[in-house]
């Protein structure tokens, strides 16, 4: 009865639409992206390529891009391990553990969420330059861990909290200790929310900019979003080429979205829904 | 002996914090009041010669007009954000936690682009905006409105809505996914029971759907709020905060006084008044929030 509702045919309209607009840049992208230059120029923006060409993905390959790429990798797995270990480490200690300044180093953690990231960027510069690490790759992990840990907190904390304590006071007869309590029990069972934080965590820093902006100077210890926006200076005759190197570089992050879905989705908005 | 006992817990707890904290002391939490201390000072941040100069920077704010072009920018953004993006956050959420067929497939691809880092959707959106070859301006040859076309991201007038726009573009997915996660949690028999009793879908959707989703769409504005402050990177890319500061938010001012024009005072000043403006803010939502629980209380 409901099928011929009005409603439902407005609202696919709408959905095409929106999956247009949400389509067509990717589109417009990869579409110019395979013509020379000539073409681009001289052409429309809506005109099919007369010949697909990969000219402008080698040149972009050959143009340091596999450097960035492999930059981007090393940092922010790095990154991410120290996170995930020390960020569940502490949000064990907050959500199970009786101690004083608890209240104080939880009200510290939160309050980063909203704080804007600007407050920390000229000192962070100056301590990067102070410890010799400006310019060098190792140098972003440290604020990248940094800016992070809030909210990688906050999601492992809540999890954590809700995790039955019986389990370990079991294992507390059995003579545990507290950290063999954290690796053998909490943590494995807490693995939905590291999964989740992980993913929001590697895709916030995947994307990092602003960090790399500032303690990042020379080409070949330039991350990937770093490398793009030169590129950018590089290729202003040749938009096509920007265009490949843009593909490329958001290549990985989509294929990974291709593979995990829904996974990625729930990771992506883990702090703002809870469940 | 409850001193020790007491102490003992205080060190294991340490041990477990340990390595956050060091991490978030050393570059989150520390850096704090020096950004305030640098904000004395004039400084290139390079060579050593700090100079003192007490509360000038905060003066010279205070007395700025593009700093607080940048603040009105902020605040338009914020309210463009949740008036645009709430709306179709909410609608595209509805119709993507509906039990329609292929709903999963439209979830999917209109969430593509919170996976994009903010300098490639900037760069992607440059060549729409583009005055010769760009999208936006063939499209309106196309269907006659040729006398519009302008070089969006140039002309004052149009750079900051063009950028806006972007901003919707990334972030909606964002608001379709938390509405989505709100509605399909509204339990069904409610609009089962409303539909025997006679109400259209659209009665039902502002009769117990919004109402329901009411505490989320607060905290979506929560959101935005807080968020604004953050925006950098698109706004960076697109424009730089220009043309004549038509897109100047107070992160890329603060950005390029400190390292574009090496006046790392000035821009700590401004890295200062955000932090100020941001604990206001969120003080403010907090105690917002307490009050609605006290009245249900």
């Amino acid at each position: 009865m409901r099928k011929h509702n009005p409603l439902m045919i407005i609202g696919l309209i709408f959905g095409i639409l929106w999956l247009f607009l949400t389509l067509y840049p990717l589109f417009f992208m990869v579409m110019n992206s395979f013509k020379d230059s000539m073409q681009f120029f001289m052409g429309s923006a809506w005109e099919i390529p007369t010949s697909v060409s990969w000219d402008n993905y080698v040149q972009v390959w050959n143009m340091n891009f596999p450097r960035y790429l492999l930059n981007t990798t090393i940092v922010v797995g790095v990154s991410l391990i120290i996170l995930v270990l020390s960020g569940s480490m502490g949000a064990y200690a907050l959500s199970r553990m009786k101690f004083k300044f608890k209240n104080l180093v939880f009200v510290l953690f939160i309050m980063g969420i909203t704080i804007p990231i600007h407050i920390t960027l000229v000192p962070v510069y100056t301590i990067t330059r102070q410890i010799g690490l400006y310019d060098s790759l190792w140098g972003l992990i440290g604020p990248y861990v940094g800016f992070n840990l809030p909210i990688t907190i906050f999601i492992l904390k809540n999890f954590m909290e809700d995790i039955p304590v019986s389990l370990e006071e079991a294992a507390k007869i059995d003579g545990a200790t507290r950290w063999s309590m954290f690796w053998k029990i909490i943590f494995p069972l807490s693995a939905p929310a590291v999964t989740a934080v992980t993913i929001y965590d590697m895709v916030i820093l995947w994307n990092e900019f602003i960090f790399s902006l500032v303690l990042i100077n020379s080409p070949k210890n330039r991350p990937l979003t770093l490398g793009l926006w030169d590129f950018q200076g590089q290729f202003t005759a040749n938009i096509p080429a920007m265009l490949a190197a843009l593909i490329l570089s958001t290549l990985p992050l989509l294929l990974f979205y291709a593979v995990s879905g829904e996974k990625l989705i729930k990771g992506m908005t883990a702090g703002a829904v809870k469940g | 002996m409850n001193s020790i006992k007491s102490r003992h817990n205080f060190l294991v707890a340490l041990a477990f914090l340990g390595p956050a904290l060091f991490f978030y002391l050393m570059y989150f939490i520390i850096p704090i009041p020096m950004s305030f201390f640098y904000s004395l000072f004039k400084w290139n941040g390079i060579t050593p010669d700090m100079e003192f100069i007490g509360l000038k920077n905060w003066n010279s704010l205070f007395a700025d007009s593009v700093f607080w072009k940048s603040v009105l920018n902020n605040f338009v953004l914020v309210i463009m954000s949740i008036i645009i993006q709430i709306p179709f956050g909410i609608i595209l959420g509805a119709m993507v936690s509906s039990k329609m067929k292929g709903s999963k497939i439209f979830k999917f691809f209109y969430f593509i682009p919170m996976t994009l880092s903010a300098v490639a959707i900037g760069l992607i959106w440059i060549f729409i905006y583009e005055p010769n070859f760009g999208v936006v301006n063939a499209f309106l040859e196309i269907i006659g409105l040729g006398q519009f076309t302008t070089g969006w991201l140039g002309d004052p007038s149009t750079a900051f809505g063009a950028v806006i726009l972007t901003v919707c573009w990334q972030y909606i997915p964002f608001y379709m996914i938390i509405f989505s996660a709100a509605i399909s949690s509204i339990p069904v028999e409610l609009s089962e029971a409303a539909y025997i009793d006679g109400a259209t879908r659209i009665q039902t959707f502002f009769r117990i759907t919004l109402p329901l989703i009411s505490g989320t769409i607060k905290m979506a504005c929560v959101l935005a709020l807080t968020g604004s402050l953050k925006y950098f990177g698109l706004i960076y890319v697109m424009t730089e905060g220009g043309p004549s500061h038509a897109t100047e938010l107070m992160a890329t001012y603060m950005y390029k006084q400190a390292f574009t024009n090496f006046r790392m005072g000035y821009g700590s000043t401004v890295a200062s008044f955000m932090f100020i403006l941001s604990i206001g803010l969120t003080l403010l939502t907090l105690s917002i929030g307490k009050k609605k629980v006290d009245t249900y209380a």
